[in-house]
């Protein structure tokens, strides 16, 4: 069982108190209507599904009850870090190289 | 003659506690301290069960939990063996015997030295690596009725318990500093240093006594002390310390992320008579900051033909059961060995009065000092000498020899013994470590795979990393124990500890052992439990398996509960050797949890019967069970399902129930609805956003009914709101919906609209909720409405009221209906819901009416056309599917699934669109989920047009009715369709789906 930093309780719990959402900072269309059929369906299906870091959504919905993001590992499941919804995400691409896995 | 392989003295046994035990209903004496194998083994017995695919005769192989063969059913008493409820495939290596303990033999039928199913030895050419595929692949008819329940018979090992388990679990949270798995020398050496540096310490142990290794050695000194003395000092000076905790008998079987691991603690099993209030096992879930992994070595087979016959056995295990139980577990044993630590059981067993027969060693030149010893103990040595077969069936009789030279393997004669111990060395034990995602770095020189570096907070020490000596275990299991507390914040200093003796000495084999035999006729094994021999291994590589991975699925070996801890080094070099591969690039399988085998108890813990998920029940409840409600699950709800009366089935009650509605009144639970309070200035921008509804009109006082889509424009709940201020939003969902749809509605608010001044807040238990639905509504409630116009102008349908009832009670009180009816929900406070219910009923009982459950409910909304989600929906269904465009906003800029209604696949012809169905005949009742075709008979490989996704015999329509999601359905309104069924198709109108006052002019009586 992971465990979880909340970033808005600051504390550590386990990953029971949380529920996942998916990959972070994928905006919804401020006007769907103006997207086209192929742009809707990436933005409804398409995540990046990466093997290293991911920036992804959770919600710590047995506590504050409210959502953050996390950067995690997606092979070795380890946390690089948490940050608050509507926080810039980080540079995965820095964080891979400095060696984050 | 009892206990006649008993020595006169030694071991750690307790001579002065005899107790006797029963092994397939006969008696036997051990004494208290025997393990079940021991004690078998003290009294000559190494025939212990078949296995599993051959039904081969088969003995006690180890003296721990990697034991191969020796898996026994055992019951605390023979009463509770016939009785059903013995625990199957136990390791005779691991059971404590206590006063009346029954085991019994597995996978032998009618007896274990008689045994029919060994008839499957003979056909061994036929059952052949990848036989299951082989085989069972023709005809393809045969499958089901041949091949599927001949396997199922012969599959498994051991008996399931036939009656519930009795006994209770127990589960436990804990944290730590660090967590030592492994009680033996690295181990203690590691608690040790830990605790000395204030570290919080859990050391665990799988044996019933700390000391692993120390307790079977001889000679070797700690401290000054014989090693068992030592382990006694360490464990008095542990058990004082309030910051250790001692887990014996205490497996650590599952190692997960963020050093979170599982231990199973076997508490009452090796008691004759438990404590009743304490737990058979208890399941410790611990997270530890810092893990040491002091699990050991593990002494590996060599593969020699006949190699799997009772009497052969592991070296260490000799001398285990010599040193430890004070068991030598033969008359004349001979020793086959490639390296040094075999001359130490030989030796061992011959001090303690055993005779060995000869040290076969594979190696030419043994060392000298071990020569020399075997000389002056009067063993006979052989060297470059292996060990070529056996002979003897249900136990070893003789021992076959050849010599190995350039030449060849030439017969050197035979040995006479009734035991045989073998050695090909010692594989580290990493699975743990493995489990850990630690990757393994192979050693050549060693012939082993080594623990790499570590990806949790874990470190091995001792012989699991390939450290030899006894001092040199003890000084890396004191240095990982300090590096493991510094690094969870209590730095220390590593102690040393002075040992002599107890070295294990070099020398290791890998592989099949070269012999002079008919390679076509003996069968050398590799895998003891699962049967896999050297030839299968070298078949599937033949066959075309290259990766370890597939050979091991083709083969099954490593596949067993000992997931190939003898095993995977011997078939890994087969195989490497087969493809002219290093080992390294033929690669290891990965070790999963458990460890060892757990029991399911111990997972479950107290989740089960009542226990296994929390039931959530209305201030109803209690009154319709009273009336002898019939309940059904809807998640976690009890909810009233109908009410029987009289003599009165299911269907009777139902009907009448609808009947009354229709024609009275009746009162039904709704309390389970789920309810949202919605909140603040935003409060109608925010339900326009997520509902398909428009809400800015909706005036104070009215209701709406509400469509809900996901993002992609599929239905995922629906219920009616009312709006009871400006700012202020009363949503109701279905039972099963309200915590997805709360998450979904905190989901837009707080990511995509932080901009929007909401609250959201679940009152699902702040309401309990009595519908009152039929002609006579009104009237029942009237009575009891303080202060609330009733009047059909005051309060049409559609709308809601805040008020009291009875006097003061609090009511949010809502005009509408699920049934087709006139009716009113009354929100109670659930603390006043049974005593407004009870005078509600009072009313409907005086007017003739009746309480009814869902399934009248479930009937009465389907009479009406009213969908529900989850029923007529399946995730893939848009409003217009089910006729509900009008409930879609049109003139709103957006919503949530606005977007996606317009895509092609959602807005393209022949989508499946709810209709009606009526069997022709105006009898048959069609099952739910039936398909729904053209034919009546449809050609096999004939799509569906659709299926029924509600059926119900009508009451108001005096026939059954359906609901149907049907390609194209509007346009086949009345066309005649068919519903395939074994007995042929039945034969439906598609018809509207309305079947009870189409135009809804009751709802407003």
């Amino acid at each position: 069982m992971l465990l979880i930093s909340c970033p808005w309780c600051g504390v550590e719990r386990p990953e029971i108190e949380f529920r996942y959402g998916g990959e972070a900072h994928i905006d919804r269309p401020a006007q769907p209507a103006d997207l086209d059929d192929h742009q809707w369906a990436e933005f409804l299906y398409m995540r990046s599904n990466p093997k290293g870091l991911l920036a992804e959504r959770w919600r710590h919905v047995h506590g504050c009850g409210r959502f953050f993001n996390a950067v995690r590992h997606t092979v070795s499941d380890r946390f690089v870090c948490v940050y608050k919804t509507g926080e810039k995400c980080p540079d995965l691409e820095a964080l891979a190289r400095e060696g984050a896995q | 003659m009892t206990q006649q392989n008993r020595t006169p003295e030694g071991g750690r046994i307790d001579r002065g506690t005899p107790v006797t035990f029963t092994f397939d209903g006969k008696r036997y004496q051990g004494f208290a301290g025997d393990t079940l194998a021991s004690a078998l083994l003290a009294n000559d017995v190494h025939l212990v069960g078949r296995s599993f695919k051959y039904h081969r005769p088969r003995g006690i192989v180890t003296a721990g939990s990697e034991e191969p063969n020796a898996l026994v059913g055992v019951a605390r008493s023979r009463a509770k063996h016939a009785g059903g409820e013995a625990t199957p495939n136990l390791r005779a290596t691991q059971v404590e015997i206590h006063e009346g303990l029954a085991a019994e033999s597995q996978n032998r039928w009618p007896s274990l030295a008689f045994d029919i199913g060994a008839v499957n030895d003979k056909l061994s050419p036929l059952f052949v690596a990848g036989f299951y595929y082989k085989t069972f692949m023709w005809p393809k008819s045969f499958w089901n009725r041949v091949y599927e329940p001949f396997i199922r018979a012969a599959a498994g090992l051991g008996k399931a318990p036939t009656k519930p388990d009795t006994d209770t679990y127990a589960n436990t949270y804990a944290h730590c500093d660090v967590l030592v798995a492994g009680g033996g020398p690295a181990g203690l050496a590691a608690a040790l240093a830990a605790a000395r540096s204030g570290a919080r310490v859990i050391l665990a142990d799988e044996q019933a006594e700390f000391g692993g290794s120390l307790l079977h050695e001889r000679g070797a000194e700690i401290e000054g002390k014989p090693a068992a003395d030592w382990v006694t000092d360490a464990l008095g000076e542990l058990g004082n310390n309030p910051r250790v905790t001692l887990l014996p008998r205490t497996t650590v079987f599952g190692y997960f992320n963020q050093n979170f691991l599982a231990l199973a603690e076997r508490v009452t099993d090796h008691l004759a008579e438990p404590d009743p209030a304490l737990p058979r096992e208890r399941m410790w879930q611990v997270r530890a900051k810092e893990v040491v992994l002091a699990t050991g070595a593990i002494e590996r087979p060599l593969v020699f033909p006949e190699n799997d016959r009772p009497g052969v056995m592991m070296a260490e295990a000799g001398r285990i059961y010599a040193n430890r139980y004070g068991v030598v577990p033969g008359k004349a044993i001979a020793v086959a060995t490639a390296c040094d630590s075999a001359w130490r059981a030989a030796f061992d067993i011959a001090e303690a009065g055993g005779t060995i027969a000869v040290i076969a060693d594979l190696r030419a030149e043994p060392p000298a000092a071990l020569v020399e010893r075997a000389g002056s103990l009067g063993i006979p040595v052989e060297t470059s000498c292996a060990v070529t077969g056996v002979i003897g069936k249900t136990r070893v009789k003789r021992v076959l020899l050849g010599r190995i030279s350039d030449a060849g393997v030439l017969s050197a004669g035979e040995v006479e013994a009734d035991c045989l111990l073998m050695s090909g060395g010692w594989t580290p034990n990493v699975s743990l470590h493995s489990q850990a995602r630690g990757k393994l770095d192979w050693q050549a020189d060693a012939g082993a795979f080594l623990p790499g570096d570590p990806v949790q907070a874990q470190r091995s020490a001792g012989s699991c990393r390939g450290i030899d000596g006894l001092a040199e275990v003890l000084a890396d299991g004191a240095r990982a124990g300090v590096a493991a507390a510094t690094a969870a914040g209590h730095a220390g200093e590593a102690p040393s500890f002075a040992a002599t003796g107890g070295d294990a000495g070099g020398g290791w084999w890998l592989g099949a052992v070269p012999h002079d035999r008919d390679a076509a006729r003996v069968r050398a094994f590799v895998d003891f439990q699962n049967d896999v021999t050297a030839k299968d291994v070298k078949l599937a590589v033949r066959e075309g398996m290259h990766s370890i991975e597939h050979i091991k699925r083709y083969t099954t070996t490593g596949m067993a509960t000992d997931q190939g801890r003898l095993s995977n080094m011997n078939a890994l070099s087969i195989a490497s050797g087969a493809l002219g591969n290093e080992i390294p690039q033929v690669g290891l399988t990965t070790f999963r949890q458990p460890y060892t085998p757990v029991t399911f108890g111990t997972l479950a813990t107290t989740s089960r019967g009542d226990l296994f998920d929390p039931v959530r029940k209305t201030p109803i409840h209690d009154w319709a069970a009273e009336q002898g409600a019939a309940f059904e699950d809807v998640g976690l709800w009890k909810r009233a399902w109908y009410f029987p009366k009289g003599d009165e089935d299911m269907h009777d009650a139902v009907a009448r129930e609808c009947r009354t509605v229709r024609e009275s009144v009746g009162i039904f639970d709704a309390t389970t609805l789920g309810k949202i309070e919605i909140v603040g200035p935003d409060a109608a921008e925010f339900l326009n956003r997520i509902y398909t509804n428009p809400w800015t009109k909706l005036g104070v006082g009215k209701l709406r009914y509400g469509l809900m889509l996901n993002e992609a424009g599929f239905i995922m709940d629906d219920g009616v709101v009312g709006r009871l201020a400006d700012d202020r939003f009363h949503v109701t969902t279905t039972t099963g919906g309200a915590p997805r749809v709360l998450a979904h509605m905190e989901d837009y608010l707080q990511t995509e609209w932080s901009d929007l001044n909401v609250w959201l807040t679940s009152t699902t238990e702040q309401w309990a909720v009595i519908a009152v639905q039929g002609p006579k509504a009104r009237e029942a409630i009237a009575p009891l409405v303080d202060d609330i116009d009733l009047s059909g102008d005051a309060f049409p349908h559609m709308s809601l009221r805040e008020g009291h009832v009875m006097g003061g009670v609090p009511c949010r009180l809502f005009r509408m209906s699920f049934t087709g009816e006139a009716g009113y929900e009354i929100n109670v406070p659930p603390s006043r819901a049974r005593a407004v219910w009870e005078a509600v009923w009072a009313n409907v009982e005086k007017l003739g009416g009746c309480a009814y459950g869902t399934e009248a409910m479930h009937v009465l909304r389907a009479e009406k056309g009213y969908i529900i989600v989850g029923q007529e929906t399946d995730g893939t269904v848009t409003p217009d599917d089910v006729g509900m465009s009008w409930a879609i906003g049109k003139k709103k800029p957006d919503f949530v699934g606005k977007r996606s209604l317009a895509r092609p696949d959602l807005v393209a012809e022949g989508r499946k669109q709810m209709v009606g169905l009526l069997t022709k005949d105006g009898k048959t009742l069609l099952e739910e989920g039936a398909q729904v075709t053209v034919e009546r008979s449809p050609a096999r490989g004939t799509s569906a047009l659709g299926h029924v996704t509600s059926s119900y015999q009508s009451p108001a329509a005096g026939r059954p009715i359906a609901l149907a999601m049907i390609a194209g359905g509007r346009d086949r309104i009345g066309e005649t369709l068919h519903v395939p069924m074994p007995n042929g198709g039945i034969a439906v109108e598609v018809v509207q789906p309305v079947f009870v006052d189409p135009e809804g002019s009751r709802l407003n009586a």
